[in-house]
């Protein structure tokens, strides 16, 4: 139990997604002008993040990692290099068919996450986890707490910067920093705020 | 831009329509490979290789793909592409292929190339769609080697591995400046960088969303 906690917490703060690894940067540049929306895109995160991590832990193996095709008398088959395509396919189909289900059973989640959920097929966050996830080795029940972590540690970021963006508003920034610009420093100041949790261990 | 020339198309992307400064496109990998120059490096050329084959292809079919399935035919072509790229460097550049680890990979969702295939060759022909791909892809590269240029010479005093500036702890004299080589200094050049090149074209800066009124009041004395 405590290995798992561990790893949520490392998932969360000292290896966070978007602070420490950079991923997701477009749309945490992009969506995080409105506390609303960077909500509402953080929550589809974590969703899709529990969902597609374990499944690409199930298929890679199962099926891709090497010697994994042993239940079918191919012993000697390593279909690894179909990694990076089989991945984002399935990211691709998951976001799809949670979007069918969305609209047809719960409408009201659907209209709040609905804009956010085929931005985040592209969402390098998402695709890094899953890539992590390979590289780390992690067990299903590992990449389960993973997913659902490394989620909650993008989303808790994006919603942060929302804020800060939108007291930032009314401040009187030199004109060639403003936007983008001034938006990379605050980033790379909460960057620096997070660092301190690196000494942190269970 | 109706009629794009072959120079303009070239050109345009790396200072005045620069992916990462402008179009906040490839942010994500941009921040984490620029620990070293030769990583960089590798990581650019990567990017530009799979950007303009990206693009050559998609513009190639462009005709024939029916619109409601052209992002995952986009998708398919650049995983494609991506997987390629991955297994030339582990077959050749195995050491630096581990330092780039998952960012390899993660070219697929690089938005640069995504962006360049749905935004440019879906409506131009092969040979301008393959000189913007590598257009792009040389705009990225410079941002990056800007950015991999100051944090491996200030943060490890050294240049392609090289060490130009001595460091302290190796009988040197050069302090070296831990910061350079975490995350957060990444964002700060890049945000500099941003600055500068606005300060450069001002026709970049973009509108702020709330005007601050002018200080009318005068002061009671």
């Amino acid at each position: 139990m405590e290995h798992y906690i561990s790893l949520l917490l490392k998932a969360i703060f000292i290896e966070n997604m978007a602070l420490a690894f950079f991923l997701g940067m477009c749309t945490f540049l992009a969506i995080s002008k409105k506390i609303e929306a960077a909500t509402g895109l953080g929550i589809a995160v974590v969703v899709v993040l529990t969902l597609t991590v374990p499944a690409n832990n199930l298929i890679y193996n199962n099926i891709l990692r090497e010697g994994a095709l042993a239940w079918a008398g191919l012993p000697n088959v390593d279909l690894s290099f179909l990694g990076l395509i089989t991945y984002i396919g399935v990211i691709a189909a998951i976001v799809q068919i949670m979007e069918m289900i969305l609209d047809k059973y719960i409408p009201a989640l659907y209209s709040a996450l609905g804009v956010f959920l085929p931005l985040i097929t592209v969402n390098c966050a998402i695709m890094g986890a899953a890539l992590f996830m390979v590289e780390r080795d992690y067990t299903f029940s590992e990449s389960v707490v993973y997913g659902f972590g490394a989620g909650v540690g993008w989303a808790l970021a994006i919603v942060a910067l929302a804020g800060i963006r939108e007291k930032l508003k009314y401040s009187d920034v030199p004109e060639g920093l403003r936007g983008l610009g001034i938006t990379f420093i605050t980033v790379g100041l909460m960057s620096l705020g997070f660092m301190s949790f690196s000494g942190i261990s269970l | 831009m109706a009629e794009a020339t072959a120079k303009q198309v070239l050109f345009e992307p790396i200072f005045s329509n620069n992916p990462i400064g402008l179009q906040i496109l490839g942010i994500c990998s941009a921040l984490a490979v620029t620990t070293s120059m030769n990583v960089t490096i590798v990581m650019c050329l990567s990017v530009i290789a799979v950007t303009a084959f990206s693009n050559l292809a998609v513009s190639l079919v462009r005709t024939q793909i029916p619109g409601s399935i052209r992002i995952i035919v986009q998708m398919t072509i650049i995983a494609s592409l991506v997987i390629v790229v991955d297994q030339i460097l582990k077959a050749y550049a195995y050491e630096i292929s581990k330092q780039l680890s998952v960012f390899v990979g993660l070219i697929i969702t690089n938005c640069i190339v995504m962006g360049r295939a749905e935004g440019f060759a879906m409506k131009n022909g092969p040979w301008l769609s393959f000189l913007d791909g590598i257009g792009n892809g040389l705009g990225y590269s410079v941002m990056l080697l800007f950015v991999a240029f100051f944090r491996e010479l200030l943060g490890a005093g050294s240049l392609f591995g090289l060490t130009l500036l001595p460091p302290v702890n190796e009988g040197g004299w050069y302090i070296t400046n831990g910061l350079l080589l975490l995350p957060p200094s990444a964002f700060f050049i890049i945000g500099l960088a941003i600055w500068g090149l606005r300060t450069w074209m001002p026709e970049q800066v973009e509108e702020p969303d709330y005007k601050m009124s002018r200080h009318t009041h005068k002061e009671a004395f």
